[in-house]
C-alpha cells in the first residue's frame, strides 16, 4: 500500500503558489472541496486560474476567494448566482472563459487519461468555437478542444482510504473524478478517512493512483443553495 | 386563451413516450415532470449526475449531496444512478438520452436556438444547454412566443449569441406547436381559443400554415 494520507490541510496544499492553474470539484456548492478552498483563503495566494463548474455564491465557495481577488481567471460553464463575480467581470478585473458543461468535463478528463485534445460537437457555429479548429466526421462538424493543463487539482469525495481510494455520494460526485489525475498534483479531502483495507475494493470510484495527498476534512458546512421541497398530503 | 407555462408544460409532456430518458431544462421544462402520463416509464436525466430524478423532498428530508441541475433539492425514484460529469455528457452527446427540453430566448426558423447569453446585459454561461443542443435527435423549446416587450421570439435570424445551430426540432409556445422544416416554421396546433392571425402577426420568422390548424388537446 502507498501511503497517500497527510496530516493537516497545510500539509496538503503545499506547494500552491501564486499564479498557478488549479481545478476545483463541484457543481454549485454541491461536492465542493470546502477546507482546501478555506486553506486557500487563508495562504492568500493570487492569480489564480480557476478551473471550476461555477463560482460559487458571494459568501461561499469560490466566491470567498473571489471577495479577496485571489481569482486572476475563471474557467467555468455557469456564474449566475454571483454578484461580486459579475462586477469583477464586467468591469475587466477577472478575465472569464465560459464553455460548454461537457466540454468542460471532457477537458479534464482528457488530462486525466493522457489525450492531448478532444473534438467536440458542442459550441460549433457559436462564439465557443471561434477560433479553433473544426472537422468534419460522418457529415457533423466537431471543435477541437485541448485538454486542461492544471497545478493541482482539489477533489471533495465522501469517503476515502490512506491509499487514496475515492467513493463519492449522490450528485457531490460530479466534476471531481474527472479531475482525479487531471493536475500534476490531485488532493482528496473526504468526509470519513478510513484505514487500507476498510473499503470494498469492488465499491471504489477512483483508483489512489489518481490521488498523491488525501487528508480528512474538519468540517463540512454543505450549504444548500436552492432549498426545494414538497408538502406532505 | 393563450396558454400559461403549466398549459405549456402540459402539451409538452404528450411528447414524452414509453420508454424515454428525458433531459429537462430549467424554467418550464422542468414542470413537464409533473404532468407525464403515469401509466408509461420514463427516466429523468439531471446533467449535473442523475438519472431517475423524483419529487422534491419533504421538508426536513434534504440532502445537500443530492441536487438537480437547477441546484434544487431532489429526491431519486427506484431504479436511479449517480454518475460523474464526464459519464453524464457521454449520454447526452453518445445520444443515449431521447429527448431534450429546454427554453430559449430566440428560435430562427432553420432552428438555431440562442438561449445563453444577452452581450452586456446577462451573462450567466450555457451551463450544458450547448452539449445537449448539438447532439440530441429531439429536441423540444419551451417557451413564450413573444417576450415581454411584445416582441417575437421565433425569428428569421437569431439576434443573440447562439447556443447551437440548425437544431431545434419543435417548439411549443403559450400560442402554438410548431415544427422546424427545412421552409420555416409549420404550425401544427392553435393553443385552445387563439387564432392563426394571432400567431401569424406574433411570429417573425417565416410561418407555413397548411390546412386547418387544430386545437391543442391539453
Amino acid at each position: 500500500m502507498i501511503q497517500k494520507q497527510v496530516a493537516s490541510v497545510q500539509d496538503a496544499l503545499k506547494g500552491v503558489a501564486n499564479n498557478q492553474t488549479l481545478m476545483l470539484g463541484g457543481f454549485g456548492l454541491c461536492g465542493i472541496p470546502e477546507n482546501a478552498i478555506a486553506e486557500l483563503v487563508e495562504m492568500n495566494v493570487t492569480g489564480l486560474t480557476c478551473i471550476s463548474n461555477n463560482a460559487g455564491v458571494d459568501d461561499f465557495g469560490l466566491g470567498l476567494l473571489l471577495q479577496k481577488k485571489q481569482i486572476k481567471k475563471m474557467i467555468s460553464s455557469y456564474v449566475g448566482e454571483n454578484d461580486e463575480f459579475e462586477r469583477q467581470m464586467l468591469s475587466g478585473e477577472l478575465d472569464v472563459e465560459l464553455i460548454p458543461q461537457g466540454t468542460l468535463a471532457e477537458r479534464c478528463r482528457a488530462a486525466q487519461a493522457g489525450f492531448p485534445a478532444i473534438y467536440t460537437p458542442a459550441g460549433y457555429g457559436t462564439e465557443v468555437a471561434e477560433g479553433k479548429e473544426t472537422r468534419e466526421f460522418n457529415g457533423k462538424m466537431y471543435v477541437l478542444e485541448y485538454a486542461f493543463k492544471a497545478d493541482f487539482a482539489f477533489i471533495k469525495a465522501w469517503k476515502g482510504d490512506e491509499a487514496g481510494n475515492l467513493i463519492f455520494k449522490g450528485t457531490a460526485r460530479n466534476f471531481n473524478p474527472c479531475m482525479c489525475g487531471a493536475a500534476k498534483i490531485t488532493v482528496a479531502e473526504v468526509e470519513e478517512l478510513v484505514p487500507a483495507g476498510t473499503l470494498d475494493p469492488n465499491q471504489i470510484h477512483i483508483p489512489g493512483i489518481f490521488v498523491q495527498r488525501i487528508f480528512q476534512g474538519e468540517t463540512y458546512e454543505k450549504r444548500i443553495e436552492q432549498r426545494t421541497v414538497r408538502q406532505k398530503s | 386563451m393563450a396558454l400559461d407555462k403549466t398549459g405549456i408544460a402540459k402539451r409538452i409532456a404528450k411528447e414524452v413516450k414509453d420508454g424515454y430518458y428525458v433531459n429537462l431544462g430549467i424554467g418550464i421544462p422542468t414542470l413537464v415532470a409533473n404532468y407525464v402520463r403515469e401509466d408509461i416509464n420514463v427516466e429523468f436525466q439531471s446533467e449535473n449526475g442523475v438519472l431517475g430524478m423524483g419529487p422534491f423532498p419533504f421538508e426536513g428530508e434534504e440532502d445537500a449531496d443530492i441536487i438537480n441541475a437547477g441546484k434544487q433539492t431532489i429526491t431519486t425514484l427506484p431504479g436511479a444512478s449517480f454518475f460523474d460529469s464526464a459519464l453524464s455528457f457521454s449520454m447526452i452527446r453518445g445520444q443515449h438520452v431521447q429527448l431534450t427540453i429546454l427554453g430559449a430566448m430566440e428560435v430562427s426558423e432553420n432552428g438555431d436556438i440562442a438561449n445563453w447569453k444577452i452581450p452586456g446585459k446577462m451573462v450567466k454561461g450555457m451551463g450544458g444547454a450547448m452539449d445537449l443542443v448539438a447532439s440530441a435527435e429531439n429536441i423540444i423549446v419551451a417557451m413564450m412566443h413573444t417576450n415581454r416587450a411584445g416582441a417575437s421570439k421565433l425569428l428569421k435570424r437569431c439576434s443573440l449569441p447562439l447556443t447551437g445551430v440548425g437544431c431545434v426540432k419543435k417548439i411549443v409556445t403559450n400560442l402554438a406547436v410548431l415544427k422546424v422544416t427545412p421552409d420555416g416554421f409549420q404550425l401544427l396546433e392553435r393553443a385552445p381559443g387563439v387564432s392563426v392571425e394571432e400567431i401569424k402577426n406574433a411570429t417573425e420568422g417565416h410561418l407555413i400554415i397548411k390546412g386547418d390548424i387544430p386545437e391543442m388537446a391539453l
